[in-house]
Parts: C-alpha cells; structure tokens; sequence
C-alpha cells in the first residue's frame, strides 16, 4: 500500500519539491473517498481544504438558473482542485461534484497558510506551484472563450 | 523572348457526376454523405485528400474525403453555408459533381511501426478518419494508437457510435473532451491540448496528425512539441478558400505554398512559422 507521502511527492504538483517542503506539505495532508454523485464542496461554502485527485474525475460546476448546473471544466487524476484556499475570502466559487468514485488526497488550508508564513522560501514555492496551474487554467478558459469549434453564425 | 504557359488539363476542372446513395444525420447542422458516381470508376482516394463537390447551379466547396481509402467516396460536410446547406440538404438520388480527389495524403505509411496520435476538433474528425481507419485496418502495423477529440458540447460530437466502438477496443486510446455540458455528462469538460498529457505514446517513436480550428491546432502543435515529439512528426491539415483544387487560381496562396497543391498536409516545422504572419 502506497504511503500519503508516496502519493504526495507522485503527485505533479509537487514534482521537483524538496524533500523538508515534502514533508511539511504532507502534515496537513489526509485521504479521502467519495461516492458517485457526492459534493466534495459547494459554490459559496467556506474553502478550507484542497484536493488532488489520484482516482476517478471531479466535475466543477457553476449553476445558472433556468438551465441548472453547468459543468465549466472536470479535473482527473494528477491534477489539483481549487486555489480559494489561497486567498481571502476563502469561498468556493463553484461546485465540485464526484462523478463516480473518487480518491482524493485532501490538504488542509489553514494548516498549509501558516507553514507558508512560517517558512516564506516554502510558501514561494507552493505559490509558485500554483500560478502555475491556475495560469494554465486560465490559458484553457481563454482558448474555449473563443468557442473554437461554432459554425460562425 | 514571351513563353507560352503549358494548357491547362480541363478534365480536372469539369465535375463528375455522383448520386447521393446514403445520407447520415450527425449533429443539428453537419450530414455524412455516401456518393457513387453515376457512371464510370470510383475515385481512388488517399486519406488525407479532399474534392470539390458541387451542388449544380449553386456553387462548388472544397470538402474533405471522410470515408475508408478504397470503400465508397464519403463526405462529411457542416451547413454553414449556401453551397454546404444544399448539399447537406441533398437526399439520396441527387447528383453533385465531384472534382479530384485533390491534394497530399497522410503520412499513415511512413508512420509504419510508429505510435500514432490522432487529434482532432470539431468537424476536424472527418478529414483525420481515413487515416484512422488504415491505421486500425492495419493496426499490427503500428504500436500505441490514441485518438484525442474535442467538440463544442456533447451533441456536436462527429460519429458518436463510431468512437464508443473505438473506445471498447483494447488495442486503441480513445479520449474526448467537450468546451461545456449540461449535467449528465460524465466525460471530460476542458480543452483538447490537455488531453495530450495522458495519452500513452513514446514521443521519440511518434507520428501526430491534427486537424482542427488554426488555433487550436496551434495550442496542440504547441502540447505535442512539448510531450516530446519532434516538430518534423507532427502534421496538420490546413484549410483555405480552395477553388480549383490544381494550384492555378491562387485562392488558397498560405506564404510561398498553395494548400490544394502543396497541402493539405503539412509538417508542423514546414506550416508552423506561416501561422504565425498575421498578414497571411
């Protein structure tokens, strides 16, 4: 069976992390499963955790009223769910919902932002790791903003 | 001293007629056509080609063969347009006229003992499936196989029972993305240049070929590139306002190339710094 600190340093957030960040990341870390259909969080609730998923796909929807949840983007395995942890007001700002089994690793945000405080070169580098993904993120949205594929009519 | 311009070959510029044998609904606005010509052989087209289909007294459009090398000619046109309306409009009996086939194939023989990545977007899947289906008529041929689509939503997803039939096959990757869905979907929602992380191929023994919106194919060129796989074995077909189909009118002039004669197909290294002059 595969240690939380295996699946952690496997993780492609983490890839290339020293071994003490390693370690300090993976205090605030724990695993977790959901079912099919179940929220791993709510548009609006407090986020105080975040995920990697290592099995299964998460859908992040938003819901618009009149046509009901509208999934924006699904996030498989390898890959980190939400960044509101990060910054002030700490709320979600859509859902998160398992579609069909899920195994997550789930990391503890206020656990996290006080290691960062602590060690300022340590949150650099979580920071940085994240810019990362969120930039990719917003390159993706950008790209389908232009509705690529419309016939232009 | 003036030359003289050697005659133009006319035959390629005078269509054949072919009769609408089947027509296929795929989504709310694009239709598969199966042509057989009225009389005479049937065309023997290499994947990759395209020909001129002309709805008669209304105008002509170049199109993309979506059908097997060797099997009936079958186009797979999107309505977006005077001349697509009518031929996506044309029952069986009608007759269109065909020019050509027209243009270079994929590299789906060179690519022999390769691992081969398909990506496509959009109505991109039809030009690309010709060369899916020699891959998969031969697939001892080859190593890892991985078709990556994405489309705008579910219902715009190209020949939906085909690729849920791919996906069932051991021997074959098959991965979908949509831009949007309504809930129900369970498929992936994102972009097609990130579902190039997951594929499983060995990208110094890999061919791509891509075929999708310019920018898309931008993005994914640039995602391949950046799996590993040298510039010189990724290929994308270009689209452009193609007329004769023979490399005389110009119409379809990218830079120093003409897309009818030269392409469709073309390298990445050779196409990619052309996408990049915005005044072409």
């Amino acid at each position: 069976m595969r240690t939380i600190d295996t699946l952690i340093h496997d993780a492609p957030i983490f890839q290339g992390m020293s071994q003490e960040a390693l370690e300090l990341v993976s205090g605030c870390a724990s695993n977790v499963r959901f079912g099919d259909g179940e929220m791993l969080f709510r548009e609006g609730d407090e986020a105080h955790v975040f995920y990697v998923v290592r099995h299964g796909r998460v859908a992040l929807d938003m819901f618009v009223p009149a046509r009901g949840p509208v999934t924006i983007e699904t996030v498989d395995p390898g890959e980190v769910i939400g960044w509101s942890w990060l910054f002030p007001p700490y709320r979600w700002h859509f859902d998160a919902k398992a579609l069909g089994l899920v195994r997550a690793t789930k990391f503890d945000a206020a656990c996290l932002r006080q290691k960062c405080e602590a060690d300022t070169a340590f949150g650099y580098d979580l920071m940085g790791r994240f810019a990362q993904v969120m930039i990719e993120r917003l390159q993706w949205t950008r790209l389908r903003l232009l509705d690529l594929y419309g016939n232009g009519r | 001293m003036a030359t003289v311009a050697e005659p133009l070959d006319l035959g390629a510029m005078v269509p054949r007629p072919f009769s609408v044998a089947r027509r296929k609904r795929e989504t709310s606005d694009t239709w598969t056509l199966e042509l057989e010509p009225v009389e005479g052989e049937p065309l023997d087209v290499a994947p990759g080609q395209f020909t001129m289909l002309y709805a008669f007294g209304i105008g002509e459009v170049p199109i993309s063969v979506s059908g097997a090398a060797g099997g009936p000619l079958v186009h797979t046109v999107r309505d977006v347009g005077a001349v697509t309306s009518a031929i996506c409009s044309s029952r069986p009996g009608t007759v269109l006229g065909v020019r050509g086939p027209f243009g270079n194939a994929w590299p789906v023989e060179p690519a022999t003992g390769a691992d081969v990545v398909i990506v496509a977007g959009g109505i991109g899947l039809a030009p690309l499936r010709p060369a899916a289906y020699h891959v998969l008529a031969n697939r001892d041929a080859y190593g890892e196989v991985a078709v990556l689509y994405g489309s705008r939503t579910p219902a715009d997803l190209l020949y939906a029972r085909e690729l849920e039939r791919w996906r069932s096959r051991f021997d074959l990757q098959v991965d979908v993305t949509v831009d949007r869905a309504l809930d129900g979907w369970r498929g992936k929602v994102g972009v097609v240049p990130k579902l190039i992380a997951s594929a499983r191929f060995d990208p110094d023994n890999a061919v791509a070929m891509v075929v999708g919106p310019e920018i898309m194919m931008r993005f994914v060129g640039e995602a391949l590139l950046e799996s590993g796989i040298p510039a010189d074995r990724v290929y994308v077909s270009m689209e452009r306002n193609m007329r004769c189909g023979l490399g005389h009118c110009g119409h379809c002039q990218l830079g120093p190339t003409l897309i009818c004669r030269d392409g469709p197909v073309y390298r990445w290294d050779e196409i990619q710094p052309l996408m990049e002059v915005r005044e072409l």
